[in-house]
């Protein structure tokens, strides 16, 4: 029980975005999925991409409320890391058998695909505000992902008040706007 | 400037920052003005996409710098020269365990196949394939004599008599009388006969009849005492096919016995086609060294001498017949008379009733080593 316990408070701090957690989880999955990607004609990099990709997934479902773990967290990363690699090596175009693996493993077909969607919404995100230019990238990421108040963000950016900081803002937001819903409308 | 209010408004509704009577008032709004609807839908859509982009963002941070973090520590192993190597060395980073797998295979299997020749393979000293060989040289003479390996023993013979020959014989007159094949004495001078006991005894050649591959020696040595009776007399009768017959010879320094039957009451002549009525042929296992050898049969009477095998075959030897023995010695009685004494054994055998190792042991005695010399 002690052990189920753990895993919880790691799935809380994952949520969390705790350093601590992040660090505990990465030490105690990294080296078996490393060690699957590279028996299977993964190079250590493919090692790190598939197992972080692994691993915000594991975020996006510890973040949702109704998340229930119904298996060991080691066993989730590995079913996940397993789908995302022979998937990756079925896109290369590289048909390989995945040698019949002694890791227990659970169906996450359909949370890879979730978890799919949800990357491209982050990418259309990420060239949105991309293409924005600065200072415009600078003040929403500012205001919108470190939660700054307008008083700071004005106060940094060197804006007289706050009001010709929002001003600004609000410009950048309707352009920021424009350009993510075009691409995501279309990836609708 | 309104629409800067208005999406502080929606923004403060969103977060859900309005005070009751505020967010009234904006819900009315909502319900009233469609656009205004609109717009929370979307905000509050994109709102949510920002909040994710942000969570994720974040934790990509986060684990891009747990990754380095632990690396430093060394907690986990990363190939990082590979991802700035060429292409050459990651191929060789990402096969090179199937390369040492398929290596250690192929290593192991080498050690493996290596140790079974080693294992299964007869443990022949390089000296006999090679007698092996010159054997197989000879072979186009379809018979061969089965001379005795020349061997270097201490001996009465004089240091400058080199030793020619060698094979086996037996005495047929206790008064020192010995028979052997003639190429075992070939073209020597003289000869010895070394007995079981190792005692060596100088003899001279009395007769060679090389037709009939057969050699009366007569042991000339002071310490030779004259035996009595032997035990063993010549047969009269011819032999029975499917006959058991064993023979005592000096393939090596040691006597050793032999058992076989016979297999054809004729042998071959040495062109291999014709039938010599002077050989019996015997299915026996016999080596060079046992020519000269006595041929028993289990009666202890003697039905041949041992005189050649045929080399692509096994267990196909020919033994002179006792009646040719018989008609040689006889033919000599009368051209020399010194031999006139000489009488060979007939009648009942002594040991004919004994068992097989008694009568070894009771013919031991009378089977001797012959070493040929020339001066």
């Amino acid at each position: 029980m002690k052990a189920d316990t753990n895993e919880q408070l790691l799935l809380r701090g994952l949520a969390h975005n705790d350093s601590k957690a992040i660090d505990t989880l990465y030490k105690e999955n990294f080296g078996m999925v490393q060690a699957f990607i590279l028996n299977n004609n993964g190079t250590y990099d493919d090692a790190r991409d598939i197992f972080q990709e692994a691993m915000i997934t594991l975020y996006e479902k510890a973040r949702s409320e109704s998340f229930v773990l119904t298996c060991q967290i080691k066993t989730y990363v590995y079913s996940v890391c397993r789908r995302l690699w022979l998937k990756r090596l079925q896109q290369m175009g590289r048909y390989v058998t995945a040698s019949d693996s002694l890791e227990e493993t659970v169906p996450v077909e359909d949370d890879v695909e979730i978890q799919e969607k949800k990357n491209q919404e982050f990418l259309i995100m990420d060239r949105a505000l991309g293409s924005l230019g600065e200072p415009c990238k600078s003040l929403l990421e500012a205001f919108y992902l470190q939660k700054k108040g307008m008083l700071e963000i004005a106060d940094s950016f060197g804006y007289t008040n706050a009001d010709n900081a929002k001003n600004q803002k609000y410009k950048c937001l309707m352009r920021l706007k424009k350009l993510f819903f075009a691409q995501y409308n279309i990836g609708e | 400037m309104d629409d800067i209010l208005l999406l502080e408004a929606v923004e403060r509704y969103l977060a859900g920052d309005m005070q009751p009577e505020e967010k009234a008032w904006f819900e009315q709004l909502r319900e009233n003005t469609p656009e205004v609807d609109q717009l929370v839908v979307e905000h509050k859509l994109f709102l949510h996409q920002m909040n994710n982009y942000a969570g994720t963002k974040a934790l990509k941070n986060a684990l891009h710098d747990s990754h380095n973090r632990l690396l430093e520590r060394g907690e986990i192993n990363d190939g990082k020269p590979v991802s700035t190597g060429g292409k050459v060395i990651q191929l060789f980073h990402r096969y090179k365990r199937v390369t040492a797998i398929a290596a250690s295979i192929a290593g192991l299997v080498a050690i493996t196949i290596s140790g079974m020749v080693a294992y299964f393979a007869p443990n022949a000293s390089r000296q006999q394939l090679q007698m092996l060989g010159t054997e197989m040289a000879k072979l186009k003479k379809n018979q061969q004599y089965q001379n005795d390996k020349l061997r270097a023993v201490e001996s009465k013979i004089p240091a400058e008599a080199t030793l020619t020959g060698g094979g086996s014989g037996f005495l047929i007159d206790p008064k020192g009388y010995i028979i052997t094949n003639a190429h075992v004495i070939g073209n020597s001078n003289f000869a010895a006969v070394v007995n079981h006991k190792g005692e060596e005894y100088k003899a001279r050649i009395v007769s060679i009849d090389a037709d009939k591959d057969l050699a009366i020696l007569k042991i000339d040595d002071a310490d030779f005492t004259s035996l009595t009776t032997l035990p063993y007399t010549l047969q009269k009768k011819s032999t029975d096919l499917g006959e058991t017959v064993f023979t005592l010879g000096y393939p090596r320094n040691e006597i050793v016995y032999n058992q076989g039957y016979l297999s054809a009451k004729t042998g071959l002549s040495r062109n291999g086609v014709d039938a010599d009525s002077n050989t019996c042929q015997i299915a026996i296992d016999v080596n060079r060294g046992n020519s000269g050898g006595p041929v028993f049969n289990s009666n202890g009477e003697l039905v041949g001498i041992i005189s050649t095998k045929q080399l692509e075959a096994t267990g196909v030897v020919f033994a002179v017949k006792t009646k040719t023995l018989y008609q040689m010695v006889e033919r000599l009685k009368d051209s020399d008379t010194s031999v006139a004494h000489l009488k060979l054994p007939y009648g009942k055998s002594s040991i004919r009733n004994a068992q097989r190792t008694q009568q070894i042991q009771k013919l031991e005695p009378y089977v001797f080593m012959v070493k040929a010399y020339t001066r």
